[in-house]
């Protein structure tokens, strides 16, 4: 308390805002971003934003093409029904569990390192959704029809098949959107409230008193909206871990010999945080140096996530290992050729990616000197980004093409409409970030002022006195 | 005679009440220009602002709030707030949620188009726990960030804290007291002499404007 209190650096428990900044030089830096004239952004956004764009209007092309012609302009065929759109749906939902997992269970955990990151890790998880729900949502065969999704009887009379783990993937994904946003906007409106205070012309003034919603501060409000952020966080704890249980379900609760194991829960939840970890890594590394907010994501987060990807790649590693010996295990032959074929076979070749990115590449984060260099975090998060994805293509499309007859194996290949879509996702996914990196305070205001040792109301202002 | 003292003092909290819920509608007097409607007072740390809660409560005052940029730990017991009641809110709409969700899956499946897949029973338990815990928690999330509002009457777009030009560093660097004068106990040269006594700084009238 006392070395805290007199600005000591504890070399256990290092100050999560760096600088000795004042509160409002911390308002002033995050919103500053917000508040800059149009045309004044830094030069990196201005160079994004051309190539997120252009994302945009692509994948409206290649969707425009495919509500066109049909599912018939993707990669699929007789053996392998599910392609790459199933790969990225997986692929950017588990991104997005890293938000959540920051916002709410550090939360929960009182780790309070959280607060610099968690305001754009759930922005994230919002747009990471957001590219998630395009592929399925595209993948219905016949398009005009979105409405059989929902709980609601068709001209038959008929409700959806409740049993059917696509259908508790339509609730599960759109709850987690649902929730993920309300979760930030809650997060988001004290700080709304800073940026309306400080607004200088009417229209921003207007804009934000509107998403502020009148906020003043008061404890009488504090105190509702503690409780409720807490329950937030309560509720979205299980609601993570169930989003990508469920996903898991999609491959788990078929028989197709690859899929049909009871450790698919947890290794896609554990693989779905390592991915978001990676993802928050590739995002906050180059933010904190275009908006120089090194002082507010300090090396010390970046340490602490480079922590969390060693721990969950080596979870995706034991899970590895641990298929290979419930399939020799399980004494089931279609069990055993699967894997065999998966480590040997025609994807060999994405196999060991996966398994050179996700498992291989974290293991240099055992050196402290790895994890404190944000071109080795960069990097390897990028490798683990590639890897995720190999992941996902790999569990996908080996169990698909080598069915049960070998005389229907065929090797499956992505047209480009399947390469350009997901290309394009990663577009949208961009645009949309820049544009909340340019309206949104970037990092949650109060929040970071809540963490620092000034805010406790037992702390002495007076440096170097006895503290008691 | 205590029991008559605590009746009364039960009715006057309910007018209260009712008072605080007439201004945030809107149904009450309206605020005429140049009228006073509260004093405003700034402290220097959440410490400062901790103690001055303390005091103002002991001093009776009802209609009072404490603001500063972020949460203070220890506040509510310094203002003598009640626990927040949105955690009954919500389990009351999990509940619903959890029995609702079920009672739709059965009733779809099981009761109105029966449907037979692969052998299992109409009414197959295990499969229709995930969607019912999805529902559970949306309608939980949903009733906290709502509740959350109709607790603190959000959106309000009015209200007499905002007459104050200074009052904007709230959401910065500072920390007010206000003290509105709908209050029974509000007068506003003895209010003005509490926030100073306590150590109030910047203490201004909160004038209502056009």
């Amino acid at each position: 308390m006392s070395a805290k209190a007199n600005h000591e650096i504890d070399p256990f428990d290092p100050p999560l805002v760096e600088g000795g900044h004042s509160f409002g030089e911390i308002t002033e830096k995050v919103c500053s971003v917000v508040e800059k004239k149009p045309g004044k952004e830094p030069i990196y956004w201005w160079l994004l934003l051309p190539i997120g764009f252009t994302g945009v209007g692509a994948l409206h092309i290649f969707l425009g093409w495919l509500f066109w012609e049909g599912t018939g302009t993707w990669g699929l065929q007789n053996q392998a029904y599910w392609g790459w759109a199933i790969v990225n749906f997986v692929f950017w939902v588990g991104i997005g569990h890293a938000g959540t997992l920051i916002s709410a269970i550090l939360y929960l955990f009182r780790q309070n390192w959280r607060t610099g990151i968690n305001r754009f890790a759930e922005a994230m998880t919002i747009f990471a959704v957001c590219c998630a729900a395009i592929f399925p949502g595209v993948h219905i065969g016949r398009p005009w029809l979105p409405y059989w999704l929902l709980p609601l009887p068709n001209q038959m009379g008929m409700w959806p098949n409740f049993r059917s783990p696509l259908l508790w993937d339509v609730f599960a994904v759109s709850t987690y959107f649902t929730v993920s946003c309300l979760f930030w906007y809650v997060g988001l409106i004290p700080d709304l409230a800073t940026v309306r205070d400080r607004a200088k012309n009417k229209i921003r003034r207007y804009a934000y008193t509107a998403l502020s919603m009148g906020w003043r501060g008061g404890n009488r409000q504090w105190q509702h909206y503690e409780k409720a952020y807490c329950i937030l966080a309560g509720v979205a704890t299980p609601l993570v871990l169930s989003v990508h249980t469920i996903v898991s379900f999609d491959f788990a609760v078929s028989i197709v010999p690859g899929w049909h194991t009871t450790i698919f829960p947890p290794y896609f939840v554990a693989g779905a945080v390592f991915s978001g970890f990676a993802m928050v890594l590739t995002l906050s590394i180059p933010a904190r140096h275009m908006y120089h907010m090194q002082d507010l994501i300090t090396m010390r987060h970046l340490e602490n996530m480079a922590k969390i990807l060693l721990l969950t790649g080596m979870l995706v590693g034991y899970a590895y290992g641990c298929e290979f010996f419930i399939a020799w295990y399980s004494g089931v032959l279609y069990e055993q050729a699967i894997f065999i074929l998966r480590a040997s076979g025609p994807y060999a070749w994405a196999y060991w990616t996966m398994v050179a990115c996700n498992v291989l590449s974290p293991q240099i984060f055992w050196f402290k000197k790895a994890r404190r260099n944000e071109f080795v975090l960069f990097t390897v998060s990028i490798f683990v980004n590639i890897g995720m994805w190999f992941e996902r293509f790999v569990i996908t499309i080996t169990s698909l093409s080598n069915d049960y007859m070998p005389s229907s194996w065929e090797y499956y290949s992505p047209t480009l409409i399947d390469i350009g879509t997901f290309i394009a996702s990663f577009g949208v996914f961009i645009f949309l970030f820049l544009l909340f990196l340019r309206f949104l305070p970037m990092i949650a205001i109060a929040e970071v002022k809540a963490i620092m040792p000034e805010a406790d109301p037992h702390h002495h202002a007076g440096h170097g006195k006895d503290d008691h | 005679m205590s029991s008559i003292n605590d009746t009364v003092e039960e009715i006057n909290s309910k007018i209260d009440d009712v008072k605080f819920d007439l201004e945030v509608m809107g149904v009450g007097p309206e605020d005429q220009p140049g009228q006073v409607v509260g004093v405003l007072a700034e402290f220097e740390s959440p410490a400062a602002l901790m103690k001055a809660a303390a005091k103002v409560r002991d001093g009776g005052y009802k209609f009072y709030d404490c603001h500063s940029p972020f949460p203070i730990h220890g506040m509510d017991q310094a203002m003598g707030l009640k626990p927040s009641v949105l955690g009954i809110f919500v389990f009351i709409a999990g509940t619903i949620g959890c029995i609702g969700g079920m009672a739709l899956q059965w009733w779809a499946n099981a009761y109105q188009y029966k449907m037979m897949i692969s052998g299992k029973p109409l009414f197959s338990f295990p499969a229709f726990v995930p969607v019912t815990f999805e529902i559970t928690i949306l309608f939980s999330a949903l009733t906290a960030v709502f509740g959350m509002f109709h607790l603190n009457r959000l959106p309000r777009l009015h209200h007499p804290v905002f007459y104050s030009e200074n009052f904007k560093g709230a959401s910065d660097d500072k920390f007010f007291v206000s003290i509105e004068a709908i209050d029974n106990l509000f007068d506003a040269n003895r209010t003005w002499e509490l926030l100073e006594r306590i150590g109030g700084k910047n203490i201004e009238f909160l004038v209502a404007k056009k």
